[in-house]
């Protein structure tokens, strides 16, 4: 009897759990009234625009090392040509989304829940309820939007500048010419590579801001509750953006 | 009128409410006073519905109480005051009137309720960041009474403020209770505070209601003297009961 109870506590923990952040995140989606546009707008400057620097420099250098990897290794099997498809498939199907995300979930999963964590612990939460205002609506509507729409925006930048990326170094210092370089890209790239990749990233940014949100609105108090708040925020957004991915490509590939 | 009847709550085995029986009739001021952790707060958030309560009832006007009918006609002022990082003093004291009239309107009647707290309009454009101690208390105060609820709580209004700075506080509330006719229900351990803002006075010790009585009475009462370690005046209410 102890050991099924030693599983099934656990399973139905997590049922519970997963169950939680389902509703939680229903209601978030589901709370768009008068006035979301303009919440929403603002969430996309801090979520979308503002992350914009730190997803172009990852991409930018993830494609430029792709290309690298892909030149060294292809020349193993006298396959170096095939660095402008490999990376243009590469950056839109997998890392550009994954890396861009994972980027997105360290700035924006850890600032959503330090801000709303600190609306909890100093009772901002509350007052919003005592002047009947609904907080899921206020907080977590905007930013669980915000997330959705601008994740794939930043996917698709991330996607440019990282084939960008790979050009550069192509280019540069691989000996390939720039307008084969670039016709190569594309001729190899599918539209349904790249819309699976937007498909991901507004996936990501879901995971991402409702993490944040979540663990944000749960914080226990005074600034240790805050701090545990954020690196659950993160390391939850992060390990969902990679089950995420697994199961998307699965659905998509295969 | 308020009336809470056999509020019981408890966290985890450990009792914190056992079994509340108090009311508050239109247009009283009541105190409930204890020593910390003895649930004053708790008692607050069962009666908002912010925390459920394991049992018993709370009454509005006679009926359950409708949370959203109550939100709408209520007004509070936070400990810490709980102002709205992200928006300016005046936004924070118009944030339920901007939700049904337009910007000019709301910052006019903000200006005004900043103004009977005692702040000028030269603070309607700071950020809360920016204020001291006693100016987001006020400012708090002014938000609790934006909208001229019907009734407003007070949840520990001095704490951390110097004795002179709590003292103008306590005269702002008791002012606006009086002015306003609203019902209002202040949580506090400061007995200074409670002789500036209560009609009544309840003690609240060990899940229960230890004693409830007028303020006049209160230094006459022994459950209070006891609360305050002191000896109590003779023809106290609890030495007559």
């Amino acid at each position: 009897m102890t050991p099924i109870r030693a599983i099934g506590r656990p399973a139905l923990a997590a049922t519970r759990a997963i169950g939680a952040v389902a509703l939680f995140a229903l209601r978030g989606l589901a709370g768009l009234g008068p006035g979301s546009g303009a919440a929403i707008a603002r969430q996309l400057v801090q979520i979308g625009w503002l992350s914009l620097p730190v997803v172009g420099l990852t991409a930018l250098f993830t494609g430029a090392a792709l290309a690298l990897q892909i030149h060294s290794g292809g020349a193993r099997f006298q396959a170096s040509d095939v660095v402008p498809a490999i990376v243009a498939i590469g950056m839109v199907r997998e890392l550009g989304p994954v890396l861009g995300g994972l980027m997105v979930a360290a700035r924006v999963a850890s600032a959503i829940a330090a801000e709303i964590g600190t609306m909890r612990v100093t009772e901002q939460i509350d007052a919003l309820v005592t002047l009947s205002a609904d907080p899921m609506r206020w907080l977590v509507t905007p930013r669980l939007w915000a997330g959705m729409l601008c994740v794939p925006v930043l996917v698709a930048v991330g996607d440019i500048i990282g084939i960008m990326g790979g050009w550069l170094v192509g280019t540069t210092s691989l000996g390939f010419n720039s307008a084969s370089y670039i016709a190569n890209s594309w001729a190899y790239l599918e539209a349904w590579d790249v819309t699976s990749g937007l498909i991901k990233g507004a996936v990501f940014g879901l995971v991402v801001t409702l993490s944040g949100c979540w663990f944000g609105m749960r914080a226990g108090r005074g600034a240790a509750g805050v701090g545990r708040a954020v690196t659950n925020a993160v390391v939850a957004a992060a390990v969902g953006i990679l089950a995420a991915n697994f199961v998307l490509t699965g659905l998509f590939f295969e | 009128m308020i009336t809470l009847r056999g509020l019981t709550k408890s966290f985890g085995d450990k009792p914190v409410l056992d079994g509340i029986d108090l009311s508050v009739a239109q247009g009283e001021s009541l105190c409930v006073i204890g020593q910390s952790g003895t649930g004053k707060s708790v008692l607050l958030r069962c009666i908002l519905g912010l925390a459920a309560p394991d049992a018993g009832q709370v009454l509005w006007q006679g009926a359950p109480l409708d949370r959203r009918r109550f939100m709408a006609q209520f007004g509070m002022l936070f400990q810490g005051a709980a102002l709205f990082d992200s928006l300016t003093v005046w936004q924070n004291v118009a944030f339920r009137l901007r939700q049904r009239m337009d910007d000019r309107r709301a910052r006019a009647i903000a200006l005004d309720k900043l103004a009977r707290v005692g702040l000028g309009p030269e603070v309607a454009d700071l950020m809360p960041a920016e204020l001291s101690g006693g100016m987001a208390k006020r400012v708090g105060l002014a938000r609790a009474i934006a909208d001229d609820p019907a009734v407003i709580f007070f949840d520990e209004p001095t704490t951390g403020l110097d004795p002179i700075r709590a003292r103008a506080i306590d005269a702002l509330i008791r002012g606006i209770v009086t002015e306003t006719g609203a019902t209002a229900i202040t949580i506090t351990h400061d007995m200074d505070s409670c002789r500036i803002i209560g009609d009544r006075v309840a003690l609240l010790a060990q899940g229960r209601i230890a004693h409830d009585g007028p303020v006049r009475d209160m230094d006459r009462a022994p459950a209070l003297a006891a609360f305050l370690g002191r000896v109590p005046l003779h023809g106290g209410p609890d030495a007559a009961s």
